[in-house]
C-alpha cells in the first residue's frame, strides 16, 4: 500500500510537467480582449498626408494586422492574410518600418490591406500590447477587440478561429 | 579605450542616458520590476530588444511628465497584462503560484517526519541464551 504512493506521485509529476511543456510561453493572454480598441490617428502608409483612425471602422467588423517588411513571419502569414481579406476588411499596421522598404514589400508580395497605417515609432503598437510582429486583432462593429492572435497566422487559426468569429460577428450586424 | 567602451555600453543599457540622474535612477528601478516581453526571462532594464528600449523610453517619458510609478505600472498592465510584472501580484488566479512552494515544503516535512518516526528501531531483545553467550564473550 505504501509502495504505491511513490510511483503514483512520480507519474502525477510527469503528467504535470508534460502539460506545462505543451503551453506556449509566448502566448501571453491579452488584457485587451473585450475592451475598446485603443484610439489612434496615424498617417497612411501610401499617402502620408492622409490619416486614419480606428473610429473610421465603427459599424464594421474588421481585422487589424500588425506587420513589417523586416519581419519574416509576416511574409510567411501573408497568403493567409490575403485569403482572410476576401471575407473581412483587413487594416495593416505597419510597425517600425520605413516607407521605402514597406511599399516595395507590398508591391512584391501583393497588398491585401484595405489600407495600412504607418506607425514608424511603434507607439500605437504599444497601446495595442504588441510585443512581437505579426499580431492580429479582430474588432467588432462597436470597436471592441474580440480576439487577438500573437505570431504568424496558421491555416488552422484562420479557419477554426478567425473565420467563424468574423462570420458570427458579421451575422450579428 | 576599454573604459570608454564600457561606459558607452552602460549608457546604452540604460536606454537614453538622460541629464537627470534622479530620473535615471527611477527609470532603472522601475525597469527592473517590469518584464521584457520579447526575451521573457529578462527585465526591461536588462534587455536591449528594440521593444524593451521603446518601453524604457515610455517609462522615462511618463515619469518625466510627472506620473507616479504606480501610473506607469498600470499603463503597462493595461496593455500587456500581469505578465509584464516581474513579481506577479497575489490574487485568486496566482494563489497556487505563491502558496504552492510552501505547500510542497510542508508536504515534504510531513513525509520526512513520518519516515523518521517509522525508522525508530525496536530495542533488540536478547534471549536468555544469547545473554549468557554475550556475558561469556565479554569475560
Amino acid at each position: 500500500m505504501k509502495k504505491i504512493w511513490l510511483p503514483l506521485g512520480f507519474i502525477a509529476l510527469v503528467l504535470l510537467l508534460a502539460l506545462g511543456l505543451q503551453l506556449n510561453p509566448r502566448e501571453v493572454p491579452s488584457p485587451l480582449i473585450g475592451k475598446p480598441a485603443p484610439a489612434f490617428e496615424l498617417p497612411l502608409l501610401h499617402a502620408p498626408d492622409k490619416r486614419f483612425s480606428q473610429k473610421d471602422m465603427l459599424g464594421k467588423v474588421w481585422v487589424l494586422n500588425v506587420w513589417a517588411s523586416w519581419c519574416p513571419p509576416c511574409l510567411a502569414e501573408h497568403p493567409i492574410v490575403t485569403q482572410l481579406s476576401k471575407t473581412v476588411a483587413v487594416v495593416g499596421l505597419n510597425y517600425k518600418d520605413a516607407r521605402e522598404d514597406a511599399l516595395p514589400w507590398l508591391k512584391r508580395n501583393g497588398d491585401p490591406y484595405q489600407l495600412s497605417v504607418y506607425d514608424a515609432a511603434g507607439r500605437i503598437a504599444i497601446d495595442y500590447g504588441v510585443y512581437g510582429v505579426p499580431e492580429t486583432y479582430v474588432i467588432d462593429q462597436r470597436g471592441v477587440i474580440r480576439y487577438k492572435h500573437i505570431g504568424p497566422l496558421t491555416p488552422e487559426v484562420a479557419q477554426k478561429k478567425l473565420a467563424p468569429l468574423v462570420k458570427e460577428l458579421q451575422a450579428r450586424g | 579605450m576599454a573604459r570608454v567602451l564600457l561606459f558607452s555600453l552602460a549608457a546604452f543599457s540604460l536606454g537614453v542616458l538622460g541629464q537627470d540622474p534622479e530620473l535615471d535612477k527611477r527609470v532603472h528601478a522601475l525597469a527592473t520590476e517590469l518584464r521584457c516581453l520579447v526575451c521573457q526571462n529578462q527585465t526591461l532594464a536588462d534587455s536591449n530588444a528594440p521593444l524593451a528600449i521603446d518601453l524604457r523610453n515610455q517609462v522615462r517619458e511618463q515619469l518625466k511628465a510627472g506620473k507616479s510609478e504606480q501610473d506607469v505600472i498600470d499603463f503597462m498592465v493595461a496593455r500587456y497584462g500581469d505578465f509584464v510584472l516581474y513579481r506577479p501580484p497575489l490574487k485568486a488566479s496566482t494563489l497556487a503560484l505563491w502558496a504552492g512552494p510552501f505547500l510542497i515544503l510542508l508536504g515534504g516535512l510531513w513525509l520526512l517526519a513520518r519516515r523518521i518516526r517509522g525508522r525508530r528501531v525496536e530495542e533488540p531483545q536478547l534471549s536468555q541464551e544469547e545473554r549468557a553467550r554475550a556475558a561469556k564473550l565479554l569475560e
